[in-house]
């Protein structure tokens, strides 16, 4: 095995931890402020992709995409938090879950009636097309290098945004007591929709910046849900450091575990049971990694004790 | 008007079995399909209630134990029906088609696995305890994909149903029968186990852990108890399923199935003893009737479920009885 391999899937495994740190951190934040678990995020990414997809295709230029799939999916961010979400802050887990479980049964199918069952296609821009040669002679496809620095430099931002400006002090400080922030005079309903809108267009983004290298298609929202739940679980629920360590960790485990642990366990293994069994762990690897982390401390990497 | 829950629960169950035998005098067996297929949904819902109705765990996983049950009928029957030895490291087996086998090895292996996932995931609550639930029910259904030697993601099917003592388990109505009893018996011994002391102290769990911890029990023992429980009889019904389609695949382990088995529940009222019956009933019959007026009836399934959770309380059976809770 060379090294040129190893560097290449470390970096397969930041790219894909990046764009799911984008996923987590919007729902993380909105469990953080709001206290609120929302299964209709990953509908939120599917909202950004098809935008994305269908802006892009009729004007040909990827970054009015973009720009479609933050606008889309901040605005159907905010309007489900205005119309549902909003009533559902002081209900059980069990109404949230439900209400919205219903939210992606509506987006799913809607989406279907809309765009038909058959996967639309995102061309990479052809700025970023073709591979890049990084120091070591390494060539590695330009786009998913520019994914890996975007997501760095919006969690860069997050990060300003949260510690430094005045909305963030106020979003910090909904967390810790939301009655204490409402007397000192903060709408709380405005920014509640406002960190709801900030989630969704981060969700949005991702769903379009993964789509030009996967198909766009109905359900693409939930398996990478599902990933940045395990990546909240590990990091700890509300902390914005907490996801952006555990989406890089799930990102690194799922690439790495797939590609060395058939080639590790062929060690001792004839090559085919190998790759069979191999690929078969390697596909639970990032929940054994949660189990691990759940053994050892209960509420995650980053979260509050307790 | 205002009826009792009492009355609801005897006119369901009375309805469930009537419909099947009517459509048999008609000569409908799909309508008898339909029945056994509400009979099993409601089934795993009712294993499901145990720990989201009486214990209060929002479990967004159960479609874990649901195909764990699916793939220990379809293994073991796929061993017998090709003869072929399963080996096991410690033991071996050629498989069997006998049912109450498959259905004691489902339950067997559904709560072996529910107990470990109980063990984790119930050292957290709330929000925690969704998610990690989700995630394992999740990380079967990546496991199923890839493990090909039983179909991988195309899945495995059964070309004869398995068989049960003294009847013919292909006969539509014979099958809804053994399906039927099934539940009959579960609902029994729900019904028992939550007017026992343990369902009381389930109960008190979901209420107000500190209490019961003051009194002296240990609330994650029978949380996770409960959990086990749960998780066998939605094993049991998983393997029930696969009988019925006499197919298993992927599908089986889905979180939208695990979405769907609390919507079945919600529908009907959480915490009741027939909510799930007749949440699974009204269920197949949406997917029915509305299923072949559109292709996108989980649009209607979806704003429906909105205005239940939005302004409904306590599901239909809450609507009927006017009380709003299941435990007054």
């Amino acid at each position: 095995m060379s090294s040129i391999l190893i560097v290449e899937q470390i970096l397969n495994g930041l790219q894909f931890g990046v764009m799911l740190f984008l996923m987590a951190a919007g729902l993380t934040l909105i469990f953080g402020v709001m206290g609120l678990i929302n299964l209709a995020h990953g509908s939120l990414y599917m909202v950004g992709a098809f935008a994305a997809a269908a802006v892009a295709g009729a004007t040909g230029s990827f970054f009015l995409g973009l720009v479609a799939a933050l606008a889309s999916a901040a605005l159907a961010g905010a309007i489900i938090e205005i119309v549902v979400i909003r009533r559902l802050y002081d209900a059980p887990h069990l109404d949230q879950v439900l209400a919205t479980f219903a939210l992606i049964l509506i987006f799913s199918e809607g989406t279907r009636w809309f765009f038909g069952s058959f996967p639309l296609f995102l061309n990479i821009p052809q700025a970023l097309s073709g591979p890049v040669t990084l120091p070591g002679g390494i060539e590695y496809p330009l786009y998913r290098l520019s994914l890996i620095v975007i997501g760095v430099a919006i969690a860069g931002g997050l990060w300003l945004f949260i510690e430094r400006t005045r909305i963030g002090i106020q979003i910090r400080a909904g967390e810790n007591d939301r009655e204490m922030i409402a007397v000192l005079g903060v709408d709380i309903s405005k920014l509640y929709t406002l960190v709801f809108a900030l989630g969704a267009a981060l969700a949005g983004l991702a769903g379009a910046l993964v789509g030009a290298i996967q198909s766009v298609q109905v359900g693409m929202g939930e398996p990478v849900l599902i990933l940045a739940f395990v990546v909240i679980v590990i990091g700890g629920i509300g902390s914005i450091r907490g996801a952006f360590i555990g989406a890089l960790l799930v990102g690194l485990t799922d690439t790495l575990g797939g590609v060395f642990l058939p080639e590790f366990l062929g060690l001792f293994m004839e090559p085919g049971a190998a790759q069979k069994s191999g690929s078969a762990i390697a596909s639970m690897g990032i929940y054994i990694l949660m189990g691990l982390v759940l053994i050892w401390r209960p509420t995650g990497l980053f979260g509050a004790r307790a | 008007m205002r009826v009792t829950e009492r009355y609801i629960n005897g006119v369901v169950l009375t309805g469930l079995l009537v419909l099947p035998i009517w459509a048999l005098a008609m000569d409908e067996p799909f309508t008898i399909t339909l029945a056994t297929r509400a009979v099993v949904l409601a089934l795993a819902a009712v294993g499901l209630n145990l720990a989201l109705g009486l214990g209060g765990m929002v479990s967004l996983g159960h479609a874990a134990f649901f195909g764990l049950g699916g793939y220990t009928m379809g293994i073991l029957a796929y061993h017998a029906q090709t003869y072929s030895t399963l080996n096991l490291g410690l033991f071996s087996t050629d498989g069997t088609t006998s049912m109450p086998l498959i259905w004691l090895s489902a339950m067997v292996i559904s709560a072996l696995v529910a107990f470990f996932i109980g063990m984790l995931s119930l050292r957290t609550t709330g929000v925690y305890f969704i998610m990690i639930t989700l995630a394992f029910g999740q990380m079967f259904f990546y496991f199923a994909i890839s493990w090909a030697q039983y179909g991988g993601e195309d899945g495995l099917s059964i070309y004869v149903r398995n068989g049960f003592p003294g009847l013919n388990t292909l006969v539509p109505i014979q099958f809804f029968g053994i399906c039927f009893t099934l539940l009959c018996i579960v609902l029994f011994l729900f019904a028992r186990l939550q007017a026992s002391p343990f369902g009381l102290a389930l109960n008190a769990t979901r209420q107000t852990r500190s209490r019961v911890q003051a009194v002296g029990l240990n609330p994650t023992r029978i949380r996770l108890l409960a959990f086990v429980l749960s998780g066998a009889i939605t094993g049991l019904a998983g393997a029930l399923f696969a009988d019925l389609n006499r197919f298993v695949s992927p599908t089986m382990f889905s979180w939208q199935l695990s979405g769907e088995l609390i919507v079945l529940i919600v529908i009907g009222g959480v915490g009741r003893l027939m909510g799930p019956v007749i949440g699974a009933c009204v269920f197949v019959a949406l997917e029915h009737f509305l299923g072949a007026l559109t292709d996108y009836w989980h649009v209607y399934l979806g704003v429906v479920l909105l205005c239940i959770v939005l302004f409904g309380r306590g599901g239909l059976i809450g609507l009927l009885t006017g009380k709003e809770g299941a435990h007054v």
